[in-house]
């Protein structure tokens, strides 16, 4: 007997709630991506699970008909852990924002990160604070001006890509919310990642902070300021494709190609490398040192799975032991019988 | 159970019966007491004696060698006769150091068996105790029957060419100090002999040296003139069946175990290691092949969220913690509890506030665990009352969490966590099932509503992988029946009474409480928790004196079962000792504006029946 899965188009993953995010904001984009992108991935709307904390993204769970939970402030990788670890079957989304996931909640993203459960976690990065108006999050560059910092910023930025990859991330990727195809992309590859699937969001917050990634959007600067990361192809950048990242030592420098500087002598991008550095370096290239801000796939590799490892202990004590049987268990140890 | 080991003979002297007697085992913190303790519990449970235990250990794990701050002690009560608590004082004191001398002999009976380690007596050992002078050389300790016993330089020789070193010899003393003690109270061997086998086999030589150690324990008893007679205590009339020692936080686990399969469905520990509750998730975590899984989380936070998260899935989600991790998981807590979904929170409290006294028992978080959430965010409370009953409290939370769909908390303490009592097996074939309903798809053109109710105000527990329930909840205000997210004003007062009445709901549902005594009279003791034994005790004992008084000991601290006004109304006062400054009290003086009386301590230890008993004859008057 075989059992014909119903096709599903993109407007069957929306819930019938109203969207409440502002006009223009960049959520809206993700959502579409995610819509559409879902049903390549083959897998019914009932075995899919958003989790999301608290912010602006975070309203994400309810315009999805899949299920869902919108949790409290920075616990969802939490929730995710506990929920991956019974139910490994289910494909289980997180949606964060750089407030919710590196602020009050950067020790759950820590400890999912690295225990590699098979979750994906989409952290839309806005470098504001968005539902409480207007305060400075931990992306916020030095110096920037916002209601709780009349005179600048003093604390220094995160970078959550450096954040993921130092916790041993096995998939960390990075995309822009307008950027669609290939936004649509890198969700589609973590996806399809079997372990925790880390994805940074240039997202624009239209009312609190608008333009904070203009200089990866905008038509005349993105190819100067990004750089498109292809597995096995070296890193090349520029509206002509003329200029690219050479490695001198452990510094990455731009170079011009011509004038003897060839493709081969550029950094090739591997992202299966089991050694975290080179990822690591092309997270810390930013656009304010001077660099093209990579863009795609950094790492993706593949490692043990906590939600794999917990079932497999059980499967072992049961092989092992028998399945659970309580008369045995509380007649164990010393007993004494009073007749 | 084969015995493969023989112990030691019967003792050829004098041997006086006794009804019961209290022993505790005192030294510094890595002397082994708690494991001395364990099995003189074991081996007395053997014999057929009722048995309650107390340990008692500092919070430092290895604090300076010798000190006061050092001091580990376990206290075993013996008897004949069917007991509640681990005893008010000694008849029997074993002080490894001075140390443990100077801390303990305030409890010890007048004329009480006082054994030392006089070769744990020299100068530098004194003064870390703060002795100016010997003990066992001037008159302070007359009151006492003291028996000066060089047990480091018997362990030695009893080990002697085994090839120990000193320091390995001397480890073995706790095993010297057994043997006297199973000597002197008619101990059989055998049982400690089977667990260092068991413990030790892998060192053979390790093993060797501790049945030696024991040994000569015994030996040195039956052999030396300073103890002319020995004790026998008779085995208790408990109800026939097969029984084991049970520890509180071991039948907490079991008993988790047991309601997981009672419901057919697997059970995740989400937890964080926190004093006196871990014992809990050591227990758990070897039970694997019962389908448990468990995680040990980043924090108290995420051990709750990752709690909420396998609910929603559909296990038997549960955590468990102490006081300062409840306080970290407060707004975990409240989203559980507005998610409407079943679970359970253990609490095994300990001395607050803050870190407190993490190693010492206490009833203070009942106000934190019924109140301690942001919003009105109302949740069920139960107490276990002794270590044995955790097992059914256990299970108990779980009926009432499916039922209700709602988180319950489980309110131990860390007197009944670590003590232990004789546990009657049960047939595991005869525990009740729990019946969990999952929806299945609907039916079509229907539309699934999450938060529809049931007659109980329960609503339906879909579990994500089902067809056609797709469905979003969160912690924002829900409309009812839908679920979708609502600002409306009267359905956040709506969904506040609903939520509030459901968990009222559950005092229909539970039985009815039960008094101990007379149905009216001059007085009402009140207790809740892990203060049971001793105010049983009490109480009887005031029965006894004649004096017209009467217990009831609730399990069920939220709500209240239905008729507890209607007893509180039938005695002129009511007492309410708790091991906290009146929080019981100030809800009972809320709900039923009863004038109770307090009766409140909270210096780490649990009550004593004496205490008890005089307050009881004060407040009758």
């Amino acid at each position: 007997m075989s059992t014909q899965l119903p096709v599903l188009k993109a407007a069957d993953f929306g819930s019938d709630q109203d969207v409440r995010w502002c006009p223009g904001c960049g959520d809206y984009s993700i959502l579409a991506q995610m819509k559409k992108m879902l049903p390549s991935m083959g897998v019914p709307r009932e075995k899919i699970v958003f989790i999301s904390g608290i912010g602006c993204s975070s309203r994400f769970p309810y315009y999805m008909n899949t299920y869902g939970i919108h949790s409290i402030h920075g616990r969802a990788p939490a929730l995710a852990t506990g929920l991956k670890s019974v139910r490994p079957d289910l494909m289980v989304w997180v949606i964060t924002g750089d407030g919710d996931g590196l602020s009050i909640g950067g020790n759950h993203l820590m400890h999912a990160i690295r225990r590699n459960l098979d979750i994906n976690i989409i952290l839309f990065n806005n470098r504001i604070y968005g539902l409480t108006k207007g305060q400075y999050s931990p992306t916020s560059p030095l110096g920037k001006v916002t209601k709780s910092t009349p005179m600048g910023a003093i604390d220094n930025p995160l970078h959550p890509l450096s954040i993921a990859i130092g916790c041993e991330a096995s998939f960390v990727a990075r995309s822009i919310d307008t950027h669609i195809k290939h936004l649509e992309t890198t969700l589609h590859r973590a996806a399809e990642h079997r372990g925790t699937s880390f994805v940074e969001v240039y997202q624009n917050c239209n009312i609190f902070n608008d333009g904070a990634w203009e200089y990866t959007k905008d038509r005349q600067t993105k190819a100067e300021n990004t750089i498109e990361l292809e597995h096995g192809k070296p890193l090349i950048f520029g509206t002509n494709r003329d200029k690219g990242i050479r490695l001198n030592g452990l510094e990455p420098e731009v170079v011009e190609l011509g004038k003897g500087i060839t493709e081969d002598d550029l950094l090739f991008h591997d992202e299966k490398a089991s050694e975290p550095s080179l990822a690591y370096l092309l997270s810390r290239m930013r656009h304010e040192d001077g660099f093209p801000e990579p863009i795609g796939v950094f790492r993706a590799i593949d490692k043990p799975r906590y939600d794999d490892e917990l079932n497999k202990q059980v499967d072992a004590a049961k092989a092992k032991k028998g399945d659970g049987d309580l008369n045995a268990l509380f007649n164990s140890g010393e007993t004494w019988t009073v007749s | 159970m084969s015995t493969t080991t023989e112990g030691q003979p019967a003792s050829t002297k004098e041997t006086i019966v006794l009804e019961g007697a209290t022993v505790r085992l005192a030294g510094d913190s890595g002397d082994g007491m708690q494991l001395a303790g364990t099995q003189l519990t074991g081996t007395s449970a053997q014999v057929g004696n009722d048995i309650a235990t107390f340990p008692d250990f500092p919070a430092e794990i290895r604090a300076p060698r010798g000190t006061l701050a050092g001091v580990s002690g376990f206290q075993v009560h013996f008897s004949s006769q069917e007991i509640f608590t681990p005893g008010d004082s000694l008849n029997a004191l074993i002080a490894m150091n001075p140390a443990a001398l100077k801390t303990n002999l305030a409890d010890l009976d007048a004329g009480g068996a006082l054994i030392v380690n006089e070769d744990a007596f020299s100068k530098k050992d004194l003064e870390k105790a703060g002795y100016d002078i010997n003990p066992l050389d001037d008159d302070s300790l007359e009151g006492y029957t003291l028996f000066k016993v060089p047990m480091t330089t018997l362990t030695r020789g009893a080990v002697e060419g085994l090839g120990l070193s000193v320091k390995e010899a001397d480890r073995c003393r706790n095993f010297f100090a057994m043997g006297l003690i199973y000597w002197l109270y008619g101990r059989d061997t055998s049982p400690t002999l089977r667990f260092i086998e068991s413990k030790f086999g892998g060192k053979p030589d390790v093993a060797e040296a501790n049945r030696k150690a024991l040994n000569a324990g015994w030996n040195f008893g039956e052999t030396t003139d300073a103890f002319v007679s020995n004790y026998q205590v008779a085995p208790a009339k408990l109800p026939p069946g097969t029984y084991k020692n049970m520890m509180g936080n071991q039948a907490l686990a079991w008993g988790l175990v047991a309601a997981a399969k009672a419901s057919d469905i697997g059970l995740f520990y989400g937890t964080y290691p926190i004093t006196p509750a871990s014992d809990i998730l050591h227990e758990l975590s070897r039970h694997k092949n019962f389908g448990v899984r468990t995680v040990q989380a980043e924090d108290e936070i995420a051990a709750m969220c990752t709690v909420i998260g396998a609910a929603f899935a559909g296990s038997m989600a549960v955590t468990g913690s102490s006081g300062p991790g409840i306080a970290l998981k407060g707004e975990a807590m409240g989203l559980a509890m507005i998610l409407e979904l079943p679970m359970i929170v253990i609490n095994v409290q300990r001395g607050g506030p803050s870190t407190g006294l993490p190693t010492k028992t206490e009833q203070s978080d009942l106000m934190q665990v019924i109140f301690g959430r942001n919003g009105e965010s109302p949740l069920p409370v139960i107490a276990p009352r002794s270590p044995g009953d955790c097992f059914d409290v256990a299970i108990e939370a779980w009926r009432i969490a499916t039922r209700f769909m709602t988180p319950v908390v489980i309110l131990s303490d860390g007197y009944i966590a670590n003590g232990s009592e004789p546990w009657l097996i049960p047939d595991a074939n005869t525990l009740p099932k729990i019946e969990v309903k999952h929806p299945g798809p609907p039916a079509d053109g229907e539309e699934f509503m999450p938060y529809a109710r049931n007659e109980r105000l329960a609503r339906p527990w879909a579990i994500p992988g089902t067809e056609g329930l797709m469905h979003r909840v969160g912690g924002l205000e829900r409309q009812d029946v839908t679920g979708n997210v609502s600002y409306d004003p009267d359905n956040h007062q709506h969904m506040t009474n609903i939520r509030a009445q459901k968990v009222e709901n559950i005092a229909d549902d539970v039985p009815l409480q039960e008094v101990d005594g007379p149905d009216s009279g001059d007085l009402l003791v009140l207790s809740w928790g892990g203060t049971y034994g001793a105010n049983t005790t009490a109480v009887k004992k005031c029965q006894k004196m004649g004096l017209s008084v009467a217990h009831t000991h609730l399990r069920y601290l939220n709500p209240f079962p239905k008729n507890l006004g209607e007893i509180l109304d039938r005695y002129k006062q009511v007492l309410v000792p708790e091991l906290n400054m009146g929080q019981l009290r100030q809800l009972i003086r809320a709900r039923y504006l009863k004038d109770a009386i307090g009766y409140n301590k909270v210096q780490g230890k649990p009550f004593t029946v004496a205490e008890l008993v005089i307050k009881i004859q004060e407040t009758i008057g």
